[in-house]
């Protein structure tokens, strides 16, 4: 088993697909506003395809936190040990993803989830994981796992996913 | 003699956009409960077919600032499209303190033009009169700038009727995203796709001439900043490190972007030079740092950072890095928006385990929660101070909403489809 990134990223396909709408030019000086022509064109992105295939299959590869907070639980250390044991056996890399519930603000989260992601791999490494073989990325509250403002939604969102 | 009459705090009219591409409805929900009292007589459009009511864009606007009340035109006695036409006593009568009237013409090249006068019913005077010009597929920019003309004439403000948001939309279908730059008039009509994609879009940051946006997108597989032109789709990845590359923000002199980094081990602000490409970094600090908001004056740069222990709002002065901490009331203040004024800077507040909107006065330090609901992000100054634009859930989906600095006036832009998000309001565009 292997954690695949395949990322075909093609970019900057420029089509025109929207009608005019433009920001008007006033004929300043007079008492008369003149509006021009200009028009909003859109980018086109064909966006990255990110397979992942799942790491080990028997040791939890989700780890919560609480609200504002990246420290580990002592139930994600112990899974995160055996997740050392077999790393230390392969040569795989691991790619972790940090996540944080819909409060608060998306930038200060996109911070948050790096720093959750941060601290499940500073434990890693301190287990004799290589930090080469261990990728971090944040979406913040881009992607929620649970669907709901409510206090379970919330807790399964504030997640670092191991892949 | 004043006429202003009392009027009752909830001023609830469903304003729809008229517009048949419209994403976004508007609701005004609260008004100022002095308005100014108004009469649009329909303006005379002397035969010609026009695409778009005119009349009711500028009522729309004028309704949507909060501070106006309009006569309806089925009180009205007369049309008159001319000041010569107007007898003052009539409309006094009916309560009005101002009354606008224009009448449409075609230029020789094809282009509509209006001409508009203010009257000031009090005084019977004519408060200006004035031309506007436009083609004909760009109706609804010059019924704003009607609206412009007269909100500055009443109010001593700038109008910002003429000016636009970028917002992020995002549909979803099971473990399917389709995530959506848009751009629209500040009313939420006609509605433009800047960007389409299935990965993530995040924190549009408008360049001051109004002719660009900054922003994030995961396309790559990563966070990675882009600009991009309006008017020419043209796009630039400007960023590929590795951890965060978020939070462009433009700054005043349009030079340089303001942004977050984590590649040098966590998240810190940085400069990024867009002729040079060069980063220069500014803070220095284990913890947080993010969301950097320029002051006007281009000298001192706001931003978030928890090395106090909790998010709050700090100031860091360019000149000699200094940094000076802002908010103190709360355990969570983010994500600072300031006015042109440099003075009132809004914020996401945390009081009692919400977040709501606030505005805190830099000067006399007082801080006014300006929402009541849940879940309030993203604020956004329009360029003439008067109003904020924010998200919000309604219903479990994200919607804007607009709020005046002074938390007197509200309107929704709830959109009709998925969840809509990440409000920036334009700088003037012209």
């Amino acid at each position: 088993m292997k954690t695949r990134i395949n990322l075909y990223a093609s970019l900057l396909a420029v089509t025109i697909l929207t009608g005019c709408s433009s920001s008007p030019v006033y004929d300043s000086g007079s008492d008369t506003t003149e509006i021009d022509n200009a028009g909003v064109k859109t980018a086109e992105v064909e966006s990255a395809d990110i397979e992942v295939v799942p790491v080990v299959a028997d040791i939890a590869t989700v780890f919560y936190f609480d609200f504002d907070k990246a420290i580990l639980t002592d139930e994600s250390r112990a899974d995160l040990l055996e997740h050392a044991v077999v790393l230390a056996g392969n040569s795989r890399s691991v790619r972790l993803e940090g996540h944080a519930d819909e409060r608060g603000t998306r930038e200060y989260n996109m911070a948050l989830g790096e720093r959750r992601a941060t601290s499940v791999k500073e434990f890693l490494v301190m287990q004799g994981v290589a930090s080469e073989r261990i990728e971090v990325i944040s979406f913040g509250e881009e992607r929620a796992a649970a669907y709901g403002s409510d206090d379970e939604a919330w807790r399964l969102n504030r997640r670092v996913e191991l892949k | 003699m004043t006429f202003v009459r009392q009027f009752s705090l909830l001023l609830i009219a469903l304003l729809i956009v008229n517009n048949a591409h419209a994403e976004l409805v508007i609701r005004v929900t609260e008004g100022n409960d002095q308005p100014t009292v108004i009469a649009l007589s329909p303006f005379d459009l002397n035969g010609l077919k026009i695409e778009g009511d005119i009349t009711d864009i500028v009522e729309s606007d004028l309704r949507r600032s909060g501070l106006f009340r309009l006569i309806p035109q089925q009180d009205m006695l007369a049309f008159p499209s001319n000041s010569a036409d107007v007898y003052y006593r009539d409309w006094r009568l009916l309560g009005a303190e101002y009354l606008v009237v224009g009448s449409m013409s075609n230029l020789p090249d094809g282009r509509y033009e209006l001409e508009f006068s203010l009257l000031s019913i009090n005084s019977q005077k004519i408060q200006f009169t004035h031309k506007v010009r436009s083609p004909a597929s760009k109706i609804r920019d010059l019924a704003h700038s009607v609206s412009d003309k007269i909100y500055q004439s009443i109010t001593g403000i700038r109008g910002a009727f003429s000016t636009r948001l970028a917002y992020v939309s995002v549909i979803r279908e099971g473990d399917d995203f389709t995530y959506r730059l848009q751009v629209a008039d500040a009313d939420g009509a006609r509605e433009s796709l800047m960007l389409e994609s299935k990965q993530p879009i995040m924190s549009p940051s408008w360049s001051p001439d109004g002719k660009e946006l900054a922003y994030v997108s995961f396309e790559t597989g990563r966070p990675a900043i882009f600009k991009q032109n309006l008017a020419t789709a043209e796009r630039q990845q400007l960023t590929d490190f590795k951890g965060l590359n978020g939070a462009p923000s433009w700054s005043p002199d349009g030079s340089t972007l303001a942004m977050v980094l984590s590649k040098d081990g966590n998240p810190e602000l940085y400069i990024f030079d867009l002729a040079s490409r060069k980063l220069t970094r500014l803070t220095r600090h284990f913890a947080i740092d993010t969301e950097p908001a320029w002051m006007p004056d281009g000298k001192h740069i706001l931003f978030t950072s928890d090395r106090g222990g909790t998010p709050q709002i700090y100031k860091l002065k360019l000149a000699d890095r200094s940094v000076e901490r802002i908010t103190f009331q709360g355990n969570y203040n983010a994500r600072a928006s300031i006015a042109p004024d440099g003075r009132t800077m809004a914020i996401v507040h945390r009081s009692s385990s919400v977040f709501h909107i606030a505005a805190l006065d830099l000067k006399t330090k007082r801080l006014i929660e300006l929402t009541e609901t849940t879940l309030d992000e993203s604020p956004s100054v329009a360029p003439n101070g008067a109003m904020l634009m924010y998200a919000t859930k309604y219903k479990d989906r994200g919607i804007l909403a607009a709020v005046s600095v002074d938390a007197g006036v509200k309107y929704n832009l709830p959109a009709k489809l998925g969840d809509v998000r990440e409000p920036a309001w334009s700088p003037f565009l012209r």
